[in-house]
């Protein structure tokens, strides 16, 4: 039954330091064309350091061949399907990678005068304008530097227009089926967190949010479509509701891949949203980061998005500082410009055409549910956009959890989908494909979840001891927590 | 369009699986109000050879061809080739966090050897596995010590990045904890000890200094992390300049350290993305802000590497979470631990030589605002640096960083840097044109 993969030639390797031996080296600098300083005299002998013990001592070969083999420990979306939900993961187009490393500006410095940064500044002009076109809403700040960074900024900028209006108000609602950031960010912001519960269909329970809403609400944060892949039907009257309350609405913009070139969150009542650049625009993971969550807004909050601001005036982009009312600087320079870069210049290769990849990601997802579906328990029914959520309820009877049905796909080839996650659905198996998967692959992925319900009737040790292909089996994680090791020395461990 | 791998029979034959006829059905349960009436207001889709045109022109509009001797957190260094080659790698670039250890050890025992690199290389027992980068580091290191401490005032040296404070305003406003600055000594450009003892009280959870500072000057550790530990406060220690750390005493007295990595092959890109970290004691780890990679053994007892202590992290605890960070920079941390494997233990201090020795080149003859010692960033008192800078862009050169927008007091000086690429060249080039203004500014060989 696995069609996809074959158990491969994996080579062992060291850690850095167990390669080290003294004396081998990497690099070679230039001779110094000036006189040299004796570092004592210059610093003062108190403020020089001895040898930087355990630091390694490897040359440029085994260097190149220790990082090529750990990479062939990952996995990753180049290899296949990666259907983790909410986590956008596509494929990352390489002229992206190779347009950031274009040398001017590869090399800008943040401080090069506005008269030689003109490039970078239009750069972000542009990718701001068409942020704003693609959410429908006025005005784009792209400082943040990640998704829970632009929920940060976002309410923080909430929470400055309450201020302005005279009373910040103490609470934000947010939905029991939102990501973990979301309630974190509310109260790194100053804000009581309140649960809104969702209805049996799996959207907001719209008698529990009514009850809920008082003169103390600051706002909502929501996502849309939430993170059962379901837009919320109500969205239009929530945020009527809750403007007539005087409250703000935030949008969490993760999934807005289900969106694109569909519908525009400014056109149905939303204040104040992030996108994750390195989500719906294709900038690589990179096994964590680095991504970009820029924050889109409505007039009413742009007197405080954060400083500096690109104007554009007589043909000239300057940076305009002068922002009484900004909520100040959120990071240092600009944002991660090199994923701007990344981003606009997939937004250019789809241009117009951008709600084509929104339209294939929802056929995915639905293509991938109606396969699924007949081996897997779908406690949520209505029709799904951009992602599903499953759960394990039959396999669970058996002794299977989300998380060895997770575990066992990887011997057929794929990364696991989110497990456990929204907490809303018991045992959930969240999938999201996205537009970049063929027709080819997505069947692959429905046989191999046919294959593993069978096996959990049949054989559901098979299941609960997965993966068993890989070069390391499950591990001990309780142990790491309990007794932490997290950095290598020079005598423990030998092993 | 080629990112869509599907052919249209292809996509005719999912929709019947789906029992759908039309692309559209996907969307027809949406709320009417909620469609877009109109198409996306962008130009059509372009080719790569189109979006490779677009960059390059818009590259040109920079600062090709000109040298520059700009320094203030983002430094210019030369990038070892493996550094792109190892990021490239795509099972480095396209994979996610690797929350399935099985399938991600190559990115876990990188981040591992990043952690141990970074404990070496600061003198600190534990470090994150990054953080989005130096600026947003220091709020995060804020707020550890106000949960270590059960303190709620920071003090901060006015010596640390102008940029860094703005964030750190900016991100602590609204928890309860008021950010006071202290001064630097105007003669040598160090903490002002006697500012910083006069607003010490058992209500400071943290003082905050920068060494190399600010200004480029190294700062007196020792006693600055003395006066905080007599008060019952913690000593946050902040880098900007990675390669410092090459050859300058680590801050072992500070019990957190924050910092920024972008000199270590992370392109200036302006401004980002980089690579920031936050390391520590041990006694301080469940209060580590970010994620964090341990080392365990798999079912056979094999040695292996997990994300670690997440019970910290916002998925697991929601609003109690130490932090609501979710992303951090791996790929970034990885261009760092490369260019640490390339340097090594004897290259980083060789490259770091280079350093003081260029920038003592350049300072040589010119009139320095301080007289603290320094590692590659000094600041020059030059009468009007805007006049300075628009003579040398004549040149070609890039100037230094006037500082009177952040330091009214320094508004007749600027932030000059020099690195290992910085020629004798350029730099000679730079006093000519110095010689040349009005008040010449090589005030110490002709006085």
């Amino acid at each position: 039954m696995v069609s996809k993969v074959t158990p491969h030639l994996s080579q062992n390797e060291p850690l850095l330091f167990e390669r080290s031996s003294p004396g081998k080296k990497g690099y070679q600098l230039p001779p110094l064309d000036v006189p040299s300083v004796d570092p004592a005299g210059a610093l003062g002998a108190g403020n020089v350091r001895g040898e930087l013990k355990g630091f390694p001592e490897v040359s440029e070969v085994e260097t190149i061949r220790h990082f090529t083999r750990l990479s062939t420990w990952n996995y990753a979306i180049d290899l296949g399907l990666y259907p983790l939900g909410s986590c956008t993961m596509k494929y990352n187009p390489r002229v992206n990678e190779a347009a950031a490393r274009v040398e001017g500006l590869a090399w800008g410095h943040p401080y090069q005068p506005e008269s030689l940064a003109q490039g970078a500044m239009e750069i972000m002009a542009v990718l701001e304008r068409y942020l704003a076109e693609i959410t429908g809403m006025d005005a784009v700040t792209l400082q943040p530097a990640a998704g829970a960074h632009g929920e940060f900024t976002g309410i923080l900028l909430m929470r400055a227009c309450l201020e302005s209006r005279g009373d910040a108000r103490s609470a934000i609602l947010v939905p029991d089926s939102s990501h973990g950031t979301n309630p974190a960010t509310a109260r790194m912001c100053g804000y009581e967190v309140v649960n809104v519960k969702s209805t049996s269909r799996g959207l907001v329970d719209m008698e529990h949010f009514r009850s809920l809403l008082n003169p103390s609400v600051a706002g909502i944060m929501i996502t849309n479509p939430n993170t059962l892949g379901l837009f919320e039907e109500n969205i239009s009257e929530i945020t009527r509701l809750l403007h007539d309350n005087g409250s703000l609405v935030y949008m969490d913009g993760a999934n807005m891949n289900a969106l694109a070139g569909v519908s525009r969150p400014g056109d149905f009542g939303i204040d104040v949203m992030h996108l994750n650049l390195h989500k719906t625009f294709s900038t690589p993971h990179g096994g964590g980061g680095p991504g970009a969550g820029p924050v889109a807004v409505k007039r009413v909050l742009e007197p405080y998005l954060p400083t500096p601001r690109i104007v554009l005036k007589d043909g000239t982009y300057r940076y305009d500082d002068n922002l009484p009312e900004s909520i100040g600087k959120v990071r240092a320079f600009y944002g991660n410009f090199g994923v701007f870069v990344r981003a606009l210049a997939y937004i250019l290769a789809h241009g117009s055409d951008l709600r084509n990849a929104t339209m294939d990601a929802l056929l995915n997802a639905n293509y991938l549910r109606a396969g699924i579906e007949p081996y897997y328990d779908l406690p949520y029914k209505d029709r799904s956009l951009h992602e599903v959520v499953f759960s394990d309820a039959i396999q669970t009877k058996l002794g299977v959890k989300t998380g060895d049905i997770a575990k066992r796909l990887i011997d057929y080839g794929f990364h696991p989908y989110t497990t456990s996650f929204p907490l809303i659905v018991p045992g959930a198996m969240m999938i999201e494909p996205t537009e970049t998967e063929g027709k080819q692959e997505l069947d692959l992925f429905i046989d191999a979840m046919a294959s593993i319900a069978k096996e959990a009737e049949e054989n559901p040790d098979l299941v609960r001891n997965a993966p068993h292909s890989t070069r390391v089996k499950r591990v001990d994680e309780v142990t790491a927590a309990r007794k932490p090791i997290v950095r290598w020395e020079a005598a423990a461990n030998d092993q | 369009m080629r990112y869509l791998p599907k052919s249209d029979s292809e996509r005719t034959e999912m929709l019947e699986a789906c029992g759908l006829s039309s692309l559209n059905d996907l969307i027809a349960h949406l709320p009417p109000e909620v469609l877009q009436a109109q198409a996306l207001e962008l130009p059509p889709g372009k080719s790569e050879y189109e979006i490779m045109d677009y960059f390059r022109a818009r590259g040109d509009r920079m600062a090709n061809g000109y040298a520059s001797f700009l320094g203030g957190g983002v430094y210019r260094h030369y990038r070892p080739v493996l550094a792109d080659v190892v990021v490239s790698r795509s099972e480095f670039l396209t994979s996610y966090t690797p929350y399935q250890a099985e399938i991600s050890q190559g990115t876990l025992m990188t981040i591992f050897e990043f952690q141990t690199m970074i404990c070496q290389l600061t003198g600190m027992e534990v470090a994150n596995a990054s953080m989005y980068d130096g600026s947003t580091a220091v709020p995060e290191a804020a707020l550890m010590a106000a949960r270590i401490t059960r303190r709620s005032r920071i003090l901060v040296a006015r010596g640390v990045h102008p940029e860094y404070r703005d964030v750190l305003r900016s991100s602590v406003k609204h928890q309860d904890l008021p950010v006071v600055e202290f001064g630097f000594n105007l003669e040598s450009g160090e903490i002002d000890l006697v500012d910083l003892e006069s607003k010490l009280d058992e209500s400071v959870a943290a003082v905050i200094i920068q060494s190399p500072n600010f200004f480029g000057v190294v700062e007196n550790t020792k006693a600055a992390a003395a006066l905080a530990h007599q008060h019952g406060a913690l000593l946050v220690s902040v880098f900007t300049e990675a390669v410092s750390l090459g050859l300058l005493e680590p801050p072992t007295d500070a019990d957190i350290v924050a910092g920024e990595l972008q000199s270590f092959a992370i392109s200036p890109s302006y401004g980002g993305p980089f690579a920031g970290v936050v390391a520590t004691k041990m006694a301080h780890i469940r209060q580590l802000p970010g994620r964090i990679v341990g080392q365990t053994t798999d079912a056979d007892g094999k040695r292996a590497f997990c994300l670690t202590l997440s019970t910290r992290e916002q998925h697991i605890r929601r609003e109690k979470a130490t932090s609501n960070i979710c992303t951090n920079q791996a790929l970034i941390a990885l261009m760092a631990t490369v260019f640490m494997a390339i340097y090594g233990k004897v290259g980083l201090r060789e490259l770091a030589m280079q350093n003081l020795a260029k920038a003592h080149y350049l300072e040589d003859g010119l009139e320095r605002r301080f007289s603290g010692p320094f590692f590659n960033e000094f600041v020059l008192r030059c009468g009007s640096p805007e006049a300075l800078n628009e003579a040398l862009l004549g040149e070609k050169i890039i100037g230094g960083i006037p500082l009177g927008r952040y330091y009214p007091e320094l508004a007749d000086s600027m932030l000059l840097c020099a690195t290992e690429m910085s020629s004798r060249e350029e730099m000679d080039s730079f006093k000519r044109v110095c010689a040349a203004q009005p008040e010449s500014l090589l005030a110490k060989t002709t006085a």
